[in-house]
């Protein structure tokens, strides 16, 4: 074997906060192959993008590289001079973002884009450069390869703007290129797309890759081999099936261990109870646009709904109907047998404290501004009246329920917080109000598993103490299995299917929902190759939903 | 022509001296990262900084007199300034370690991290505050006091056509000047901090509210606004003022409060339209829409979740805007219908005093008097905008 591409050894990184150097990543080698694929996984703030973006020689701004070495290829990439650097990025090292939305440049056309480094490295000429696009489009079974490149950003979706991004990485042929978390914001049945070009082409042009995500099952399909980091530290490096079956260290045991929490069935429904929250035939619209056509289901005491479907499916649009923001143009919602009025301003007090919600962000759902006891005892104040030592003691209480200590937290603000302390808050803050029922819209999408799983569990307790009813909104399957009781599948504003937790794991069901669970990647690294194997490469993903 | 040749040949000296730095600086240091990746363009900073320092200091000790024995102006001009920079710093970093060893553990901790210009900034604004509060007690003389001699000149040194009882001179009718200065931080300072908190209260609060009500009010209130600031503001005011005069006499009320709400009115608008652009941003979040299911109230939603949020960017208005009413304020006293003599203000103080600039050449200590006044707004303004600085680089360093 020839000298490994990549050759990184005892890095370490250091960013500054407060005036002062913070070790990001302390003493870590490694090791890359030509044609081969390393995936990188750890949770938010392990340094997984820094470490990425360490191996092309950069580090972002406020970040310095204090000891180490980095090699490309036998270059020096540290001590490496600008015009060395500015011969390589681009070149023969490429970089794919994680949201190609927000990378692109709005204002020129995706071609545009795409010819721009070849033709400024000398590779090639524009028409050269335009043809070998096309070339890439096709290759990466974008729809109209031909005319799709002379669209802008904006015309396309999401799924293949981040394969516009791999193609435009591929322009040049680089050795190297780095993926940090390409399929993160998009839905599973464009993820599998997106996953399979990625390889394919990957595969065809012997590049060499780094692959960056806090997914394991995506990383079982995409790497060769898997390195786990854990607050800036090599956790274990393995070949990816020894580090599925065999992981050594207690850490990677517990990332493969998330995935098993599951609730015990209940009992099934007393069918002549009356459900807490009742929707009846609803449609909605956005102006002219119709979202929601004839949507009803019912939602029983103590009781968790999922519902599921990808972005634009109207999982979203029905909560804002429930909670009165977007009053419907048809149909009505039950509270308890009571028909609630349709927007929230007609509702009173003790209507609107019924039904809480807790927010996907929860960077943008607590007010930065207000600390943590101010945020937690508005809606005790607002709604109980309390006042002094009983607030105080309720905000206490509150916090204790979340588990967080209550005389550590109370006066920090939400930056000071995790992001899975801050989404506890954000469910303490729902708890204040003392309602019947929660509306938890994609919670535990934004957090790490790990982190995720303990939200899951903390709600999954308070149901079972308080007795709450949930309408659980996510595109995540596995979350479903977790915690949910009944499942609603939603595409295109309408429910497509509606069953019991059992049933809907279990086959027959319907073609969109078969087609949703197998999107789902496993844990098996085999599983994408048998999918495509299984069911051809124009039946997965978007190109299947379009076929419906 | 000679001039420009000389000029030519200075930068172009410089930018010979830039590339022969860099080289001799790679090959000195065997090729270092620094001096490498070095663009010229740097290089060339570097050494017309260097320039520039060693000329400032050649210049700083040449002879205060000509050979014909007149005051070298700008020698002397050059070294009040720089005596006047060393103080600064000198007085910023003795208040900053007085801070540092005195008050409270919060107190303590603000001055650690507090940059010298801050605390230069914070220092300026108390001594204004403290003179403007207590000009009685301060000031030796009364502001509409005349004395015998005038045109005194600074300095109080006989010799020099000063007076020791006048440490600053007297003004054209013989007002003795630092007692007219101190009373008119009383006077501009606080009528224009008065004006611009008005303007605030008024911006902000409209802004805020047609950013959370959007629909027909937000159009009604921003086509006002519109039309308002289409309308050149110095000439609107003085149109205001002109009739406003007019009530004054007739009811008796006087003119500085119809002149504080006119310029807070014509100035709300630029606070609104800020207000309302950073509200707009706001009024999407998570969190607000909490707090409307909640069945939160308007006074609630605009005080409580959005304006904390506000803060950074109105502030850093408010740092500007007060500079800008304090120029319409001086502005307006110059065309006669600002703040009414005999009463004190710097703005009046200047252009009383303007014609003395032209003895700047033979006899620099007259040509100071104006220049009290105008570097005592220049002072405050330059004060204010550090400390808004400060307060907005410490607001966002805690939203990250």
């Amino acid at each position: 074997m020839s000298d490994p591409l990549v050759k990184i050894r005892g890095l370490k990184l250091e960013g500054r906060s407060d005036e002062m150097w913070m070790p990001i990543i302390n003493g870590v080698d490694l090791t890359l192959n030509r044609g081969e694929v390393l995936g990188l996984i750890g949770e938010s703030g392990a340094g997984k993008s820094t470490l990425g973006l360490a191996a092309m020689g950069y580090t972002r701004d406020g970040v310095r590289i204090s000891e180490g070495s980095v090699e490309f290829d036998g270059i020096d990439l540290l001590t490496a001079s600008a015009a060395v650097k500015r011969g390589l990025l681009g070149k023969r090292i490429a970089y794919v973002a994680q949201s190609a939305a927000a990378s692109f440049n709005p204002a020129h056309k995706i071609i545009d884009q795409h010819t721009e480094a070849p033709t400024q490295h000398g590779v090639m000429g524009r028409n050269e450069s335009v043809d070998d696009g096309i070339t890439l489009y096709n290759k990466l079974r974008l729809p109209n390869p031909e005319t799709i490149g002379f669209r802008y950003p904006h015309q396309v979706s999401g799924g293949q703007l981040q394969r516009a991004m791999t193609a435009m990485a591929m322009s040049c042929r680089p050795d190297l290129i780095i993926f940090d978390e390409p399929t993160t914001a998009l839905d599973v049945t464009t993820q599998i797309e997106v996953l399979a070009s990625i390889r394919e082409i990957v595969e065809e042009y012997d590049t060499a890759a780094i692959y960056i995500t806090h997914d394991l099952a995506v990383v079982a399909q995409m790497a060769d081999n898997i390195k786990v980091l854990l607050k800036g530290d090599e956790v274990e490096t393995a070949d990816t099936r020894t580090m599925l079956s065999k992981p050594q260290e207690e850490y990677t045991k517990s990332l493969w261990a998330v995935r098993s929490f599951e609730r015990p069935a209940k009992p099934a429904i007393n069918t002549g109870a009356t459900p807490v929250v009742s929707i009846q035939n609803v449609d909605a619209a956005y102006g002219t646009v119709k979202v929601l056509e004839d949507v009803s289901f019912d939602i029983h005491e103590g009781r968790t709904v999922a519902v599921v479907g990808e972005s634009g499916s109207g999982k979203s649009t029905t909560a804002r109907c429930i909670t009165g923001l977007l009053p419907p143009t048809k149909g009505q919602i039950l509270f308890d047998g009571q028909v609630l009025p349709a927007s929230y301003k007609a509702r009173d007090k003790f209507q609107l404290r019924q039904a809480q919600m807790i927010y996907q962000m929860a960077d943008t759902a607590l007010n930065p501004r207000m600390s943590i006891g101010k945020i937690i005892e508005r809606p005790v104040q607002f709604y109980m009246g309390l006042s002094g030592k009983a607030l105080r003691q309720r905000v206490d209480e509150l916090l204790e329920q979340i588990e967080l200590e209550p005389d550590k937290y109370f006066n920090r603000l939400p930056s000071e917080l995790s992001g899975g302390q801050k989404q506890r808050i954000g469910i303490a803050r729902a708890l204040a109000a003392e309602p019947k029922f929660i509306i938890c819209d994609e919670v535990t999408s934004a957090l790490d598993q790990l982190v995720a799983e303990g939200i899951l569990r903390l709600l999954a307790d308070l149901q079972d103490k308080l007795s709450l009813s949930y309408m659980f909104i996510t595109h995540d399957l596995a979350t479903v299995r977790a915690i949910s009781d009944e499942v609603v599948v939603m595409k295109d504003g309408r429910v497509i299917e509606q069953s019991a937790k059992a049933e809907m794991f279990q086959p027959p069901h319907h073609a969109y929902t078969d087609l949703l669970l197998s999107s789902v990647p496993e844990m098996d690294p085999d599983w994408l190759t048998n999918l495509l194997n299984e069911r051809g490469v124009d039946n997965i993903g978007d190109a299947a939903v379009d076929k419906m | 022509m000679s001039t420009l040749l000389w000029l030519v040949t200075v930068l172009g000296g410089i930018a010979v001296a830039g590339w022969v730095f860099r080289f001799a600086g790679q090959t000195v240091t065997g090729n270092a990262p620094r001096f490498r990746d070095m663009p010229y363009g740097v290089a060339f900073g570097y050494v017309l900084g260097v320039s520039i320092l060693a000329w400032a200091i050649w210049y700083y000790f040449q002879p205060v007199t000509t050979e014909q024995g007149l005051p070298n102006a700008g020698v002397m001009f050059f070294r009040w300034g720089v005596q006047g920079l060393i103080i600064a710093m000198i007085a910023a970093y003795v208040f900053r370690f007085l801070g540092r060893l005195i008050g409270t553990a919060n107190s303590k901790k603000l001055f650690r991290a507090m940059p010298l210009t801050a605390a230069f900034g914070i220092l300026t604004i108390i001594i204004y505050a403290i003179f403007a509060i207590f000009a009685d007690a301060i000031a030796p003389y009364g502001q509409e006091q005349i004395f015998e001699q005038a045109n005194v000149l600074p300095g109080g040194d006989p010799a020099l056509g000063g007076d020791p009882a006048h440490p600053l001179g007297t003004d054209q009718i013989g007002r003795d000047i630092l007692s007219r200065l101190i009373y008119g931080a009383q006077n501009t300072v606080g009528i224009a901090f008065a004006t611009t908190c008005l303007a605030f209260a008024l911006g902000a609060t409209f802004g805020l509210l047609a950013a959370v009500l959007g629909g027909w009010l937000d159009q009604l209130l921003s086509r006002a606004v519109d039309v308002l600031m289409a309308i050149p503001s110095l000439i609107f005011a003085l149109l205001l003022m002109t009739i406003a005069s007019v009530w004054a006499s007739e009811w008796g009320i006087p003119l500085t409060i119809f002149m504080v709400v006119i310029i807070a009115v014509i100035d709300s608008t630029r606070v609104f339209r800020l207000a309302r652009a950073v509200g707009v941003n706001i009024v999407v979040m998570d969190y607000i829409e909490a707090a409307k299911l909640r069945g939160e109230g308007m006074g609630h939603l605009i005080f409580r979740e959005i304006l904390p949020n506000a803060t950074a960017p109105l502030l850093a208005e408010f740092g500007l805007r007060f500079c800008f009413v304090f120029l319409t304020i001086a502005a307006l006293s110059f065309l006669g219908v600002g703040i009414q003599p005999p009463l004190a203000d710097w703005g009046t103080m200047v252009r009383d005093l303007a014609p003395f600039i032209n003895f700047a050449a033979f006899a620099p200590l007259a040509a100071v008097t104006p220049l009290l006044a105008a570097g005592a707004i220049a002072l405050l303004t330059v004060a204010v905008n550090f400390v808004v600085d400060w307060m907005l680089h410490r607001s966002s360093g805690l939203k990250e």
